[in-house]
């Protein structure tokens, strides 16, 4: 079966798993994103055959909320927190630290295909800022020095 | 008999190491074959000392704290698991005058019970309030709020009881009630607490709703950067459904209640309950006129309570004690007490519940311990990213509802975000614009363009450029913003903005000469 087969195997399935719930477009759009990593273009004409929606609709949905995404991302993605609270312990400084370490800015995805990063408004972790997530994963009072440690374990475990 | 230690599973305790604490305590016992029983309780809120490490002695309950990995086996030779001393002892934490002056009535369990066991709850006052509620009549579960004078803790400070009794009064054969739990704004947590920590009292609490008001669905609209969340609250769902607390005939009543959690993607416009109605029905959240009142046409155009995640979770206990119990907390016309969330640069940040009525400045210093930094604070925000920032002659304004709006200011959802002295008010108010224009739903066009317009002026006044000509230029377009936006997002990000150009003008370029305005 090639990759693309597999795709819209996977994406009929979580179509026709929830498609029946009241509003489930955003269900399904998180559903195909959880198991594929992102939302592929040609997953859309499915997407509003099976919710009678057009293509635009979907597409609309999709473009309208920063969390789906429409290119695969890098194995990990890092989300590093802008707002007001992180900002108040260095949040600005450690965003600049971790876009000179990888190389790359915001919506963007490392060479090595590793690390996308993304930034984000507000983990709820106000309390121990500044903060930031990778995959499910969250930290506080992140320095310079234990991003470097976060990161390298990371890529130990990948 | 085994010995209970608790290490909270609270994603900040997490987020300090709090998982390996708890893998590192295990690993230590089992080696010195000693048995423990720990638990993943929810976080008491003072999160300079986290990660907590509780254990159960005879004399009570006996906190460690911060614990780092490397003090476990330390703190196993000092035979914490039976309160011995150690440097991180604490003693018991409700001892502690950070905690023992708090009024904890939503936030009564919190920190203290396992918070996905059913059991705990039970046998910590849960459901006492639903056992009330199924004995009394809808009017009267909804006079019961009312009289408690409960006000939306979203930010908004409407009276919940009010907005009941409207979906009560409205026929429909199909009713909803909504939990607003897309906690957006920066420096507030306390919606993320109750679900990690005490997840029944907000699925009893959207019970009692339903119940009041006939609505047999329930969803609980959820932040996708709260993933702890999501594990806690479906897993209490879960429970709640497998002992009749949930379902077709609640406890035997024949009455119904169904509950859902659906998660939002990442857009803080979605906070606001129109765009949030919006995005439950499967659209882009784009903000709706109002009228028509959700109340009366809102989700699928059905009657519908929205309330946020706090005033459910205070419904459990007005109905427990009643109104009256509730409403004796607090001053003026804010009655009970809010969850305060005491973040950014302060060295005592964390969640303090309190009667309406402290003062921000008894907070900042009597609990808030001052900046981390050590330096003077410059500017605290209140209210999130549509909160206006206060400079320290306004410390003294009582957190009360009114006390703010007199000052142009306003609680919100009650997070505080303290700056010292190096915070650069422009720069913020810069990026308050900044984070209007990213949130911005595009449908009027104030919030859309004003935003943009906004950062260009701001980039202008940073550089220095034309200060005389730009600052006018500022106000014009904020005015244009709080009278001509659809919602709070355009609507309220004048606050911030102009409040730091009213008490910072400096940061702004601004000399007496150049603001006349």
């Amino acid at each position: 079966m090639t990759e693309s087969n597999s795709i819209q195997e996977t994406v009929q399935g979580v179509i026709a798993t929830l498609k029946d719930k009241p509003g489930a477009l955003l269900p399904i759009l998180h559903g195909i994103q959880d198991a594929i990593g992102y939302i592929p273009a040609d997953s859309v004409p499915a997407i509003a055959q099976g919710l009678h929606l057009s293509r635009a609709e979907v597409h609309g949905v999709i473009s309208f909320y920063h969390y789906f995404r429409e290119t695969p991302p890098g194995k990990q993605t890092i989300h590093i927190c802008r707002a007001e609270s992180c900002q108040a312990m260095g949040g600005k400084h450690l965003e600049q630290y971790a876009k000179d370490q990888l190389g790359i800015d915001y919506h963007e995805t490392t060479t090595d295909g590793q690390f996308s990063l993304e930034p984000v408004y507000c983990l709820g972790n106000c309390a121990c800022s500044p903060a930031m997530q990778i995959g499910s994963d969250i930290y506080g009072r992140v320095s310079t020095q234990s991003f470097d440690a976060i990161i390298n374990e990371k890529k130990e475990q990948a | 008999m085994s010995i209970n230690v608790y290490v909270p599973a609270d994603s900040s305790a997490i987020s300090l190491g709090a998982d390996r604490i708890a893998a590192a305590i295990t690993l230590e016992a089992q080696s010195r074959g000693i048995e423990i029983n720990l638990i993943r309780n929810g976080s008491r809120g003072l999160y300079w000392l986290e990660p907590l490490v509780e254990v159960v002695t005879d004399a009570g309950r006996i906190a460690y704290g911060p614990v780092q990995v490397s003090d476990v086996s330390a703190l196993f030779e000092a035979d914490f698991l039976h309160g011995g001393d150690h440097q991180l002892a604490l003693g018991s934490i409700e001892e502690l005058d950070f905690f023992k002056k708090q009024q904890r009535l939503t936030f009564a369990r919190i920190g203290t019970t396992d918070p996905i066991s059913l059991d705990d709850y039970l046998a910590n006052d849960g459901y006492r309030g639903l056992g009330n509620a199924l004995k009394q009549s809808q009017a009267d579960i909804v006079k019961a709020v009312t009289d408690s004078g409960l006000r939306g803790r979203g930010g908004a400070a409407f009276p919940t009881g009010i907005k009941w009794n409207t979906v009560l009064n409205t026929p429909s054969e199909q009713k909803y009630i909504i939990c607003n739990a897309d906690e957006g704004d920066s420096g507030t947590f306390s919606d993320r607490m109750v679900m990690e920590g005490d997840p029944f009292v907000l699925i009893e609490g959207m019970t009692i709703a339903g119940i009041a008001v006939g609505a047999n669905q329930g969803y609980i609209y959820l932040r996708v950067e709260y993933p702890h969340a999501h594990i806690a609250l479906n897993a209490a769902i879960e429970k709640a459904y497998a002992a009749g607390y949930l379902g077709d005939d609640i406890q035997g009543t024949g009455k119904a209640f169904h509950l859902e959690v659906r998660l939002g993607a990442g857009a803080y416009v979605c906070g606001e309950e129109t765009s949030l109605m919006e995005s439950l029905e499967g659209k882009r959240g784009l903000v709706r006129f109002k009228p028509p009142l959700p109340a009366i046409s809102g989700l699928f155009g059905q009657p519908t309570v929205v309330n946020n995640v706090i005033s459910l979770a205070s419904v459990p206990i007005i109905l427990d004690k009643g109104g009256d119990y509730y409403r004796d907390f607090g001053m003026g016309r804010s009655r009970g007490t809010l969850p305060l969330q005491l973040a950014g640069n302060i060295k005592h940040p964390g969640l303090f519940e309190f009667a309406f009525g402290l003062t921000l400045r008894e907070l900042l210093y009597d609990f808030g311990g001052g900046s981390a930094t050590g330096r003077p604070i410059k500017a605290v925000q209140v209210g999130g990213p549509l909160g206006a920032y206060l400079p320290e002659s306004q410390f003294d304004t009582p957190l009360d509802y009114e006390a703010f709006a007199a000052n142009w200011t306003v609680l919100g959802h009650g997070g505080v975000v303290v700056f010292d002295d190096t915070a650069d008010m422009a720069a913020l108010a810069r990026y308050n614009m900044e984070f209007c224009a990213i949130e911005s739903c595009g449908k009027c066009t104030p919030c859309r363009i004003g935003s943009t317009r906004g950062i260009e002026v701001m980039d202008e006044i940073i550089n220095g450029l034309e200060i005389s000509k730009n600052i006018p230029l500022l106000r014009d377009l904020c005015n244009t913003l709080l009278n001509g936006s659809l919602c709070a997002l355009g609507g309220m990000t004048p606050y911030p903005v102009l409040s730091a150009l009213n008490h910072f003008p400096e940061d702004f370029g601004v000399t007496d000469t150049t603001d006349a305005a």
